[in-house]
Order: structure tokens, then C-alpha cells, then sequence
């Protein structure tokens, strides 16, 4: 009993400043989201009610339909899926290439690794100008691929950057054991680098796509009618009509499920380290 | 199976010159362990007869053919890391029988070899395991499993024991002397520590600075070192060093250190050894023993002495005292000597006492 009681003031006040700080954490993260989700199946009178609907009487998907047809927004989301997930492909494989070659043979001495990361210093729009005049002249313009190529330049020094740190941390021995049991180069890289490397591929391809999807700016002058992104569709919600709460909060939605999908799916990757442990005594 | 031959080897890093110059034949079969402190360029010898790095002089031969040129694939060596390398991805299974896959052997005769050497280091309970299931030592024996179910022609260690403690370190270490005795292949082996040499080797090369100083069987380096390198590296406790002086007078040899003479057995020196030259005398634990009887056995020097630090070992005690102001080592009997502050006389044997000469070091 005395025990017991001397323990109580330490266990009680800890986890009561830990809920009220994660409550408060959530309420921070979780909010606009609620709001979102709200705006997006609330008739459009409701927008701007005062006091406000916390949760509307007639829940409708009208806004849904507008958005993903009526605007196009489907069309939208086909083609940022299908861009986003071949430049993150392409990005992932060349970044990883590339990333094991400065690390193992140390490719362009120190200099190729900091001048691979110093393409991201460059301000988008200093180059979008020659950009958009090369690809309508080479015929690109407003199609997927000239999009993927795009992105996958843009989120290549990231990728790269990001698996040079992660090849140079890993040992060298298990690479070397493999090329004196009898492997070739390939097949030592294929066979025990990149399973082992694969939590820092997965971590950089996460960001690759995260990069892609949310991308506006090429995708604004680089695309018009066919090959255009779903970010681009929201441009269309602020109008002469006003703005179109419901319709941009539904796409918004529907923008966030394969974000999520992919944190879930990754999440297990990105935390677990296959080395862990698993070299040393 | 196969003999080794290293001529004229040389390995450098840009400005660094890890491996200056090294001649070395190894025959078929031998137990070949090179020794020195880091940076003597030992696992830069190993790891180049590997292919792991490229010679940037002088070759390589391995069974009669050169293998400079030679993948490391190709020249039919298995190594054995000190961090194991194993892949962790794999299970031990797929581990061993890795190599064997890359060199595409039928999958029923991989698991026939894997199996066997498996139950050869007593780890087939464990083939089904990830290697971070594994303690250390199950890694090690996993490890030198993937090098036995090769059956190569030269086995290369990279310092295989350092990761491991004391006990399992010792237990280790007989398991892969036994290991040579049952396969009789190569082996060639690294390790700093030289214990591990003096009870693996067949020949012990030891090196420095990326040259070697000397090689022969573990014995002969013990008792007729080259020079005061080798001597101080091998054996423990240490050598003990004296400075002093030859003694060359009428037909009678000796060595003066302090303000006594330590008389050497007839012949000992050579004719070219002058009388007065400055030299090192070398005297390890074992050269000394308590002095029986009324005069010192021939070709001993009696020594009285203050014993200022006892350390048992159980059957034996070492006991440390000075002589002309310098730290020495004896091992004596375990009831020899009882407690520091004893005075008692030792027995210095001359014949098997080191001497080098004070200005080249070498071996007198």
C-alpha cells in the first residue's frame, strides 16, 4: 500500500501532460483536414455559415461529382498517378545507380556528389522559361512523357543524395564477401546491395513521390488539356463565380487517399533497418 | 589446394605506401599467418592476393598462375571477414550456400555441401536462423562454413577471431587449427594478436610498415629473433631489454650490464663482435628461473635481486625486478617467490638470451 501510494503523484502527472500535449497535437494536425472532409460533402450554402455547421444535416456528394467530372479532375488524378509513380520508378533506379557509384568507386572524385546536389539550389523558375521552348519544339509539350522526364530530373539529385548517405554507412564487407564467393560486380550489387540498401531506397522514393504529386509549377507550364496533373485542377475553383469551396475540399480529398495509402504501405520500410544488428557480435 | 607465391608485391594509396615490397612463398597446404601492429599492411597483403585490391606492383601466383588479372571470382579463394559479412537478408542456409548459387551449381548438390559443412561445425540446428538470430560466435562458425562449402584452393582470414571474447576466442582458434589438420588446404591468416600466431602457424611472417621483418616456424621466431621488433612482439609477457656492453676479453665472452658481467657460452658471439661494442640484451620470462644449488648451471649467470611485483597465474608466477635500473620478467614456479620485497637470486640462461647490436637493432 505505501508503495503504492508513494508511486501515484509520478505515474498520474506524467501521462496527463503527455495526453493533454498529444491531444493538442492532434487537434493541430487533425483539424484542417476535418474541415476539409466537412467542406466536402456540405451543400454550398453551408460554406461560410455563421455560427458554423460542425457536420452538415444532408451530407451530399455533389461536389465530388463536379470536381473529379465536371472539372475534370479524374482525368487529373489518372495522369498525376501515372506520372508521379514512373518519374519516382525512374528516379529510385538511376538515383540508386548513380548513388552506388560515388559511393563504392567514388565516381568524379568529391566534386560530382556535391555538384549532383547542387542542381537543387537552382530556382525553378530561372530555367522554366528554355524548358517550355525546348519541349514544344521537341514535341513534348503537354504530354506524360515530358512530364516524367521533368520530375524525374528534379527529384533525381534528392534520391541520389539520399542513397550516397545511405551506401556509404553500409559495410563493404558483405559486398566483398559476395565478390570472392563468386559473384560479379552486378550481381553482388543486385543480389546484397540493393536488398539491403532497399530501406533507404523505399525512404527515397517516398520523397520522390511526395515531390511529384504535389508539383505545380512544371506541371502549370509544361501541360494544358491532355497531360495535366491534379494540382493543376484546382487552378479552375477560383473563378469569376467566386471560389468553389466544396468542389477544391472533395479533390482535395481524393489528392490525399494514395498519399496516405503510400505512408501506410511504406511506413514499415522506412522504420526498419535489415543491417540492424546484424554484423557485428 | 594450391601453393602461393608473391613476388615483388607493392600496394599504394595515392602518397601512402601500404605494401612496400614483399617476396613471399607459401607452399601447398601450409597454415601461414601474417602478424604485425595496425597499419603493417598485413590485411592489405591479404585482401590484394583476394583481389579485393588491385597490386600496383609485382604479382601474384596462385597454383603456378598469375592471378593479378584474375576477378576475385576467379581465383578460387574463400575469405572469411572479421565482421562476418554474412548476408543478413538471408538465412544461414542460403548464407553458406550463396557462392555455390552464384556459380550456378545444381540446388540438390548445394543443399548435399551445405548440409555437410554444416554438421562439420556443428550449426545445422541453426540453418533455418537470420544471421542477427545468431551470437557471435554462430555468426563465425557460419561464416567459415561459407568458406569451407566452396572447397577452395586457398582460405584467407581477415582477422576472424578479433569480434569475439576471451573464451570463445580460445575455443575458435582450436577449432580452425583443427580445421587445417582435417582439410589440409592454404590458409592464410591475419591477426594482430600474437598468440593466435604462435599457436596457428605452421610459419609466421611478421610484418611492419609493409615489409616484412621476418618469417619461419612460430619457434624459431621466438627463440632466434632478427631484431628487437620481432623479439618485443612476440611472447608474453614482453621481452625484457638491457643496455649494456660486449665483453671480450683472453678467451672469455660476456655481456656487461651495469655494474655486473653476465658471462655467454663459448662461441656465442661471432669473431666479428668487437670488445666494447654497445648492445641490447634480450631476456624473456623464461630465460630466467630460481637458482638451485651453489653455483649457476653452465652457461647461466646468477643475479640477486629485489622482487618488487608477484603476478600468479596459477601454475606459474611472474616476478618483476630490476637489473642496472632496468625492468625485468621472470617466470618462476608458482612457490618460488612469496611476496614483493623478497630477495632472491635468479639464474639468467645466457644460451638462450637475445642480443642485438644497440645501433642496427639486429640480432648479434
Amino acid at each position: 500500500m505505501a508503495v503504492r501510494a508513494a508511486r501515484r503523484p509520478r505515474r498520474r502527472s506524467i501521462p496527463v501532460a503527455r495526453i493533454l500535449l498529444l491531444g493538442f497535437f492532434l487537434i493541430f494536425v487533425l483539424f484542417p483536414l476535418y474541415w476539409i472532409l466537412n467542406t466536402s460533402i456540405k451543400p454550398s450554402d453551408d460554406y461560410l455559415a455563421v455560427p458554423p455547421v460542425w457536420w452538415p444535416e444532408h451530407p451530399t456528394l455533389v461536389h465530388y461529382e463536379a470536381a473529379l467530372f465536371a472539372y475534370r479532375g479524374l482525368d487529373g488524378l489518372v495522369n498525376s498517378i501515372i506520372v508521379s509513380v514512373s518519374a519516382t520508378i525512374l528516379s529510385a533506379l538511376l538515383g540508386t545507380l548513380m548513388a552506388y557509384s560515388l559511393a563504392r568507386y567514388n565516381t568524379g572524385g568529391r566534386h560530382l556528389s556535391f555538384w549532383v546536389l547542387s542542381q537543387r539550389f537552382l530556382p525553378p523558375i530561372g530555367i522554366v522559361l528554355p524548358v517550355f521552348l525546348i519541349y514544344r519544339s521537341v514535341g513534348i509539350y503537354d504530354t506524360r512523357f515530358g512530364l516524367i522526364i521533368a520530375y524525374t530530373v528534379f527529384t533525381l539529385p534528392v534520391s541520389v543524395w539520399m542513397m550516397f548517405a545511405y551506401f556509404r554507412q553500409m559495410p563493404k564487407s558483405m559486398e566483398e564477401a559476395a565478390l570472392v564467393d563468386g559473384c560479379t560486380r552486378w550481381q553482388a550489387f543486385w543480389r546484397v546491395a540493393v536488398p539491403l540498401a532497399a530501406p533507404g531506397i523505399v525512404a527515397a522514393a517516398v520523397f520522390a513521390f511526395i515531390a511529384c504529386w504535389t508539383e505545380f509549377f512544371f506541371a502549370l507550364l509544361l501541360t494544358s488539356r491532355t497531360a495535366f496533373t491534379l494540382p493543376t485542377v484546382f487552378r479552375a475553383f477560383i473563378g469569376f463565380q467566386g471560389a468553389q469551396y466544396g468542389e477544391a475540399a472533395a479533390l482535395a480529398i481524393v489528392s490525399l487517399v494514395p498519399s496516405i495509402a503510400l505512408g501506410v504501405l511504406a511506413q514499415k520500410h522506412l522504420v526498419r533497418g535489415l543491417t540492424l544488428g546484424a554484423v557485428r557480435g | 589446394m594450391a601453393e602461393v607465391k608473391i613476388i615483388g608485391l607493392e600496394k599504394r594509396y595515392g602518397a601512402f605506401h601500404a605494401v612496400r615490397g614483399i617476396d613471399l612463398h607459401i607452399p601447398d597446404g601450409e597454415f601461414t599467418v601474417l602478424v604485425g601492429p595496425s597499419g603493417c599492411g598485413k590485411s592489405t597483403l591479404l585482401r590484394t592476393i583476394a583481389g579485393l585490391e588491385d597490386a600496383s606492383a609485382g604479382t601474384i601466383e596462385i597454383g603456378g598462375e598469375v592471378v593479378n588479372d584474375f576477378r576475385p571470382r576467379d581465383r578460387d579463394v574463400a575469405m572469411v571477414f572479421q565482421d562476418y559479412a554474412l548476408y543478413p537478408h538471408m538465412k544461414v542456409a542460403d548464407n553458406i550456400g550463396f557462392g555455390l548459387k552464384a556459380r550456378k551449381m545444381p540446388k540438390a548438390e548445394i543443399e548435399k555441401r551445405v548440409g555437410e559443412a554444416a554438421k562439420m561445425l556443428d550449426i545445422t540446428q541453426l540453418l533455418n536462423r537470420l544471421p542477427r538470430q545468431l551470437s557471435g560466435g554462430q555468426r563465425q562458425r557460419v561464416a567459415i562454413g561459407r568458406a569451407i562449402v566452396r572447397n577452395p584452393r586457398v582460405f584467407l582470414f581477415d582477422e576472424p577471431l578479433s569480434n569475439l571474447d576471451a573464451q570463445l576466442r580460445d575455443e575458435m582458434r582450436s577449432e580452425i587449427k583443427r580445421l587445417h589438420q582435417s582439410l589440409a588446404t592454404t590458409m592464410i591468416y591475419v591477426t594482430h594478436d600474437q598468440i593466435e600466431a604462435m599457436t596457428l602457424a605452421d610459419r609466421i611472417v611478421l610484418m611492419r610498415d609493409g615489409l616484412i621483418e621476418q618469417q619461419g616456424a612460430p619457434l624459431d621466431l621466438f627463440e632466434r629473433p632478427a631484431n628487437t621488433f620481432v623479439a618485443g612482439f612476440l611472447g608474453s609477457p614482453k621481452i625484457s631489454f638491457l643496455s649494456g656492453r660486449l665483453v671480450r676479453q683472453g678467451g672469455a665472452d660476456g655481456v656487461a650490464v651495469g655494474d655486473s658481467v653476465l658471462p655467454l657460452p663459448p662461441q656465442r658471439l661471432a669473431s666479428s663482435a668487437s670488445d666494447g661494442q654497445p648492445i641490447v640484451l634480450g631476456l624473456r620470462p623464461e630465460h630466467l628461473s630460481r637458482a638451485t644449488g651453489p653455483t649457476p648451471p653452465p652457461g647461466s649467470a646468477r643475479y640477486e635481486a629485489v622482487v618488487d611485483l608477484i603476478q600468479p597465474t596459477g601454475s606459474r608466477s611472474y616476478a618483476s625486478f630490476q637489473i642496472a635500473g632496468a625492468p625485468v620478467v621472470a617466470e618462476l614456479q608458482a612457490h618460488d617467490v612469496s611476496r614483493p620485497g623478497e630477495r632472491i637470486a635468479v639464474d639468467v640462461n645466457m644460451k638462450r638470451a637475445s642480443i642485438f647490436d644497440a645501433g642496427t637493432q639486429r640480432a648479434i
